[in-house]
């Protein structure tokens, strides 16, 4: 009895251990990646509306060479931004899109919103379990917290090994989303696009305007 | 010299702006753009309460439609754009250096957008008012006033990204 005691509380301690690693490492942006392969698995959360275009308009800058093969994440319910992302690649097929639910539904109740984010967040493992990103680029809403939720634990639990890149909308001048306000914590890289923003998130980064 | 805003646009985005389809056409509002020297007002109205068509007011030529794929090419044609405060609609004006109004909708209270409206106008980019000041501050405004926005810049972001994230270079 007192073995299996000790076990569990040494596992535990290794846990938080590993927790507060992590967190030391995101919150000094120490978020260097090298990969040992010559792309990197890359997953975009597609949000809605002006996030979708704003984030498609971002990808067609980076290199599509490198960061591949290309998983997009979005809404069950969110047909607009499918159609976007299919413009966004330009007729190229070497891309995936899965669907998860809606963690929390325009003028949904925040209390209701805490069981449809369990869901939505238990609906991601298997996915992120299969497809092990590398890097995950997110500009909130929907469902980025659910996918970086979820990334970030396996990353605790070693399953997974990969970099969490949160770009602030163009429209947050003063205040952060709610987005924006818990991923300051998870994602290795936080950028805002007004400098006013670094009165309320210290760590961010801020480059202009992006798009 | 007294600048000529011959083509209006207006648009209230994908969703609906009741209040603003209605104050266009009022006579308050059309006569001040009749003096600015406006012809044609086009205005994009979505789910707005009100029936797409079109007909003349006042002097103006106003025509009514629901949606288009793409609003540039009237946003291109327009000497003033009037706009809801929706970040996609105000930017691409903007990017378009067009003389812009916003009018908030106070019907979507705690709405961010506000925010953005407000820093645009800090920046001297945009004017901004409600349905209710629209009539009045199209006759005191100086859009001359404003200044085009400068050109958004991906490139710093990308490189950075480049930098951090790196890949076995095996060609």
């Amino acid at each position: 009895m007192g073995v299996i005691l000790y076990l569990a509380m040494s596992i535990i301690a290794a846990f938080i251990t590993r927790v507060f690693f992590l967190f030391h490492k995101i919150l000094r942006s120490d978020c260097q990646l090298i990969s040992p392969n010559s792309y990197l698995r890359t997953i975009y959360c597609i949000g809605s509306g002006g996030h979708t275009t704003e984030l498609l308009r971002l990808m067609s800058h980076l290199d599509s060479k490198k960061f591949q093969p290309r998983l997009f994440i979005l809404a069950k319910n969110d047909i607009s931004s499918e159609v976007k992302i299919q413009e966004a690649v330009d007729g190229s097929d070497d891309y995936t899109l899965y669907r998860i639910p809606r963690s929390r539904n325009v003028k949904q109740s925040y209390i209701s919103s805490v069981f449809t984010t369990i869901y939505a967040t238990l609906s991601t493992i298997p996915i992120l379990y299969k497809f092990k990103p590398d890097v995950i680029f997110c500009n909130g809403p929907g469902t980025c917290i659910p996918v970086c939720l979820v990334s970030f634990l396996m990353r605790c639990f070693f399953i997974l090994d990969c970099r969490i890149v949160f770009i602030e909308s163009f429209c947050r001048v003063q205040t952060l989303s709610l987005s924006g306000i818990i991923l300051q914590y998870f994602a290795d890289i936080f950028i805002i696009q007004w400098p006013q923003l670094r009165h309320v998130c210290f760590r961010a980064k801020y480059f202009g305007r992006l798009t | 010299m007294q600048m000529q805003y011959k083509k209006c646009f207006v648009t209230v985005g994908t969703t609906r702006f009741d209040l603003l389809c209605e104050f266009i056409q009022s006579s308050p509002v059309l006569l001040v753009l009749r003096k600015m020297g406006c012809e044609n007002i086009t205005v994009q109205i979505g789910n707005s309460d009100v029936e797409p068509g079109d007909f003349e007011k006042d002097g103006i030529k106003l025509h009514l439609y629901r949606f288009k794929n793409s609003l540039k090419a009237d946003m291109s044609n327009a000497d003033l754009i009037i706009s809801h405060a929706g970040a996609g609609s105000c930017l691409e004006a903007l990017d378009l250096n067009k003389p812009l109004l916003v009018v908030v909708n106070e019907e979507l209270m705690n709405n961010h957008q506000l925010e953005l409206a407000d820093q645009l106008h800090v920046d001297k980019h945009l004017y901004y008012c409600t349905c209710d000041t629209l009539a009045s501050t199209l006759e005191t405004v100086d859009f001359s006033w404003l200044s085009p926005m400068s050109k958004p810049n991906p490139y710093a972001f990308v490189q950075y990204i480049d930098s951090v994230f790196k890949v076995k270079d095996n060609s």
